[in-house]
């Protein structure tokens, strides 16, 4: 009943956000240099082919009726066509959708995984190797460039060590890809009971969701251990230990719990990285997800699937937005309980 | 002006690794402007025979898959690489900052409308809003700057606003407006200058950034072009040998732009020592 | 009166390493409090009330190191003990009620919870029964309606409730002693006078020894059995409240109750103490208390600082006491 409230509250804010997006693109559609409709005609076509063409994708009209024109679109789920598929861009970008989400989301978890517990440790002993390690770690991965990063990998556990398989996508050249029920080449293996090619999948993942989460892990590891060393500072952590609760307790349910907060807010901007990172991430690994459908898409000058791209990149950042919102809120009831 | 110098002096001594980061920075500068001439080849000049050599006495960092020399086109790259992020960051700093502050200090509909334009930027994921915006304007440098601006200035404009709105409650601007100074004046005269400082410490980080940036965009084909050398460019180029192990072709320019990010990150770091030395972790 | 002390502070030495050096916080602090009995610890701020409490409970900062002396409370040295056994007094024997109760309390946690973590880590009360001990408790700290205050959060309560709540957290393991830390400062005076009512009524109830500490003389006049009175670290007078009030025998324990306003008093007839808490990071000499006062003789230069015990229950820090 709170998370809904919580989660309604903020699903309102979330709109303008949304609307802020969706004239953004039309404007970035719009101001695509030359002439669509002589595009769209190709080199051969008459005065007269152009004209119709132009009077069919309604650049006829003023700019206002064509938002109008735009919006409607997109409600009913056009987003156009992409001329080097063929396939309407909506239909191409969710086929490669999961592909996206499942390297991203498992960048993330690795990055967490890692992160907030050596942020926590590096806060708890000060000084230590950890703690030096921590900060070694935040340093030099904010400033690696992530497709650098991916290629170092590739080079070292795949040329070097052999350990990696060749960076060629989703899954090697002898497996076939499972019966697609999540998308998530990981659950759906699990599903068909096909331990053989989950490993398969695995394999591949490793190398990209590394340099994913290697990014990812600077920014969170350096907020944790700052906002638990705050916090273990604090006034009820002192109490706490007055109170002769377990160090374990006193560490996870009062140090920690409170220290997460500023992290939930940073994943805001993580998320903003990743994201983008995902772009570079499919390009070094050759992943077929949204980004690099993009990325062909621009080389050969089709421009709708990059709209739709940037399109979908923005929607799935507002809604990951208003999660992260909702997580806070149910970490910090002072946010929840609005007078 | 003897005391900010002290107190520089001070900081510079305390810490030994603001001194290597603006050493650094410096060096950085210098071969950004006679890049050019100390390139031992010419960064174009081609030379299939010695094509993919690792690194020898010859070619100090080897050659790439057309017998081009690494090193000179590295040196040469710093040039384009360092003037992209400088005019990057310098257009959404002035524009932002500008910006942000008349928000902060008029308040009301200017307010309103900056941040409603600076929170629609946000809500896009960075670098993909550069890509859509590179893709829609054109491919060419220019665009390149120009997206790298845009998605640079919320940090600017909110931390602008931020300052303004502190500075407009303090006591001193209506001091400057009883002596008789117009609402602009107070502005441009009084509230802004005073917000630059902790800005200066964002653009210097933020240069580090912008540098990633737009060696992200051109690593996936957009602005620069080849043959030019440019940092992230030849890290593309260098990609498709990774797996074939010719591992110096990607190696150093990446090397170097880490170097650049990183020498960019502990200056701002210094810097924001030397402006509030109560912000250190 | 013939049973050993409670707790017995003994000649408890504490630094602190700062940037500018090491700070000797406390030096050969001593007093005792016995069972049932009602001890105040008075002081300006700086004078290292606080820093004694926490020597004691072992919630000292990092940075802060106990030098020497002992702290032994029914035998055991807790200064010594290992972290393990300190943790097994801490809330149950030994607890301890802080200032500022709202950022003392745990912000995004209701505040039943936080007493019944303490329950269940101490009291051996089955888990089904927690929610109903905390409740009783919450009404023993005369809490008005305790089943919608047990989901309550720290920002939702006032400052009066807040420390009500820590009352309740402190009293919980049913400690044999409990140190209260200026538990009245920061509220208004009628809250004030119910807080302190409220642990009256408790320390009556079942012969709980108290340490109060404060700033507040008048507080500890009303209400304490013997007062401690510490200036820069040091002890400098321990007595029965009665005889520190009639014959205080330090100077600086007469400056202070000169300085306390009377009803009636005009503000020009209060009579400050000259100078301030000296600098504890220089140089000190064996009288901290010496820059200060009106009868300081060469002779007070001299190491070390002598402890007088001018009658059976009455102790003073002077080489010339009066």
């Amino acid at each position: 009943m709170v998370l809904a409230r919580l989660a309604g509250r903020r699903l309102a804010l979330a709109v303008p956000a949304l609307a802020g997006v969706v004239v953004v693109t039309f404007l970035l559609n719009r101001a695509l240099p030359g002439d669509p409709a002589a595009f769209f005609a190709g080199p051969a076509a008459t005065q007269q082919a152009i004209h119709e063409i132009r009077v069919k994708l309604g650049l006829d009209r003023t700019l206002p009726e064509q938002f109008l024109l735009y919006v409607r679109d997109l409600a009913r789920g056009d987003l156009g066509k992409s001329l080097t598929t063929g396939q309407p861009v909506i239909a191409d970008l969710l086929t490669r959708l999961p592909a996206s989400l499942e390297l991203t989301l498992c960048g993330l978890a690795l990055a967490l995984a890692v992160a907030l517990p050596l942020g926590v440790l590096a806060a708890v002993r000060p000084g230590s190797w950890i703690d030096h390690a921590a900060r070694v770690t935040t340093t030099a991965g904010v400033s690696l460039p992530i497709f650098f990063t991916g290629l170092l990998l590739v080079y070292v556990f795949y040329y070097l060590l052999g350990w990696a398989p060749a960076p060629l996508g989703r899954l090697d050249a002898f497996s076939s890809p499972p019966v697609a029920r999540t998308g998530f080449y990981l659950a759906d293996s699990l599903l068909a009971r096909d331990s053989a090619l989950f490993r398969a999948a695995l394999r591949q993942l490793v190398l990209p969701a590394l340099t994913l989460g290697l990014f990812a892990m600077a920014p969170i590891a350096r907020m944790t251990r700052a906002a638990m060393l705050g916090v273990l500072g604090s006034d009820f952590v002192r109490t706490a230990r007055a109170m002769g609760l377990a160090p374990r307790t006193v560490l996870l349910t009062y140090a920690l719990r409170n220290a997460l907060l500023p992290v939930v807010t940073l994943l805001g901007m993580v998320f903003s990285f990743l994201l983008g990172a995902n772009v570079l991430v499919e390009k070094v690994f050759a992943w077929p997800g949204i980004g690099s459908y993009a990325l062909e898409a621009l080389i050969a000058s089709d421009y709708a699937p990059v709209q739709g791209f940037v399109l979908m990149m923005a929607s799935i950042y507002v809604v990951l937005n208003l999660t992260i919102d909702v997580l806070y809120g149910l970490i910090d009831a002072r946010v929840r309980i609005e007078a | 002006m003897s005391q900010a110098l002290r107190h520089a002096r001070y900081v510079v001594t305390e810490n030994p690794v603001t001194l290597a980061a603006f050493a650094l920075f410096s060096g950085f500068v210098l071969l950004a402007v006679v890049g050019p001439w100390v390139a031992p080849f010419d960064p174009l000049l081609s030379d299939t025979a010695r094509a993919l050599q690792p690194p020898t006495w010859r070619h100090w960092l080897g050659t790439d898959q057309i017998g081009r020399d690494i090193l000179s086109r590295i040196l040469v790259a710093t040039r384009l690489d360092l003037v992209i992020a400088l005019a990057a960051v310098a257009i959404s700093f002035g524009l932002g900052s500008l910006a942000g502050a008349c928000a902060g200090f008029f308040g009301g509909w200017t307010d309103r409308i900056v941040t409603r334009v600076v929170d629609t930027i946000m809500a896009f994921p960075l670098f993909v809003l550069a890509m859509g915006i590179v893709a829609a304007l054109g491919n060419t440098l220019a665009n390149v700057v120009i997206a790298t601006a845009i998605i640079n200035l919320p940090f600017y404009a909110r931390m602008a606003r931020a300052e303004a709105h502190v500075r407009r409650a303090a006591g001193f601007v209506e001091a400057a407006r009883l002596a008789g100074n117009g609402p602009g004046r107070v502005l441009v005269m009084h509230v802004f200058p005073n917000c630059l400082p902790p800005m200066m410490v964002q653009a210097s980080l933020n240069l580090g950034w912008a540098i990633l940036n737009a060696a992200g965009l051109s690593f996936i084909g957009l602005g620069v072009r080849p043959p030019t050398p440019e940092w992230g460019i030849m890290v593309a180029e260098g990609a498709a040998f990774i797996v074939s192990g010719e591992w110096w072709i990607a190696l150093f320019p990446g090397l170097t732009l880490m170097l650049a990010v990183f020498c960019f990150n502990l200056l701002g770091d210094g810097l924001r020592d030397l402006i509030d030395p109560r912000g250190r972790t | 009166m013939s049973e050993p002390p409670l707790l017995s502070v003994e000649d408890l030495s504490v630094e602190f390493k700062t940037r500018d050096g090491v700070v000797r916080v406390l030096e050969s602090v001593s007093f005792d409090v016995r069972r049932g009995e009602t001890v105040g610890i008075v002081g300006e701020s700086g004078s290292g009330k606080s820093v004694t409490a926490f020597s004691i409970l072992g919630i000292l900062a990092s940075a802060a190191r106990v030098t020497g002396g002992r702290a032994l409370f029914a035998g055991v040295d807790l200064l010594t003990a290992s972290e393990r056994e300190r943790n097994r007094y801490r809330g149950r024997e030994l607890s301890m009620v802080f200032q500022n109760p709202r950022t003392a309390l745990n912000p995004i946690r209701p505040v039943g919870k936080q007493i019944a973590d303490l329950l269940l880590r101490h009291g051996n009360v089955p888990r089904a029964s927690v929610r109903d001990r905390v409740l009783e408790l919450l009404a023993r700290v005369q809490i008005p309606d305790p089943v919608r205050r047990y989901h309550a959060y720290p920002f939702e309560l006032s400052g009066g409730m807040c420390q009500r709540v820590m009352i309740a957290l402190a009293v919980a393991g049913a400690p044999r002693l409990l140190i209260a830390d200026e538990p009245t400062t920061g509220l208004d005076v009628t809250t004030q006078g119910e807080i302190l009512d409220l642990l009256d009524g408790l320390t009556a109830q079942s012969r709980m020894a108290t340490v109060v500490i404060t700033h507040d003389l008048a507080l500890v006049a009303e209400r304490c059995d013997r007062i401690v009175v510490m200036h820069a670290g040091h002890v400098v007078e321990s007595a029965r409240a009665r005889e520190l009030f009639t014959t205080p025998r330090h100077p600086y324990t007469a400056r202070l109750i000169a300085a306390t306003p009377r009803p009636r008093a005009k503000l020009g007839e209060l009579l400050p103490i000259p100078g301030s808490v000296p600098d504890l990071r220089a140089a000190l000499p064996p009288c901290r208390y010496r820059s200060r006062c009106d009868r300081a003789q060469s002779a007070c230069d001299q190491a070390p600082l002598p402890t007088t015990r001018v009658a059976p229950d009455h102790v003073v820090a002077c080489r010339f006491p009066r």
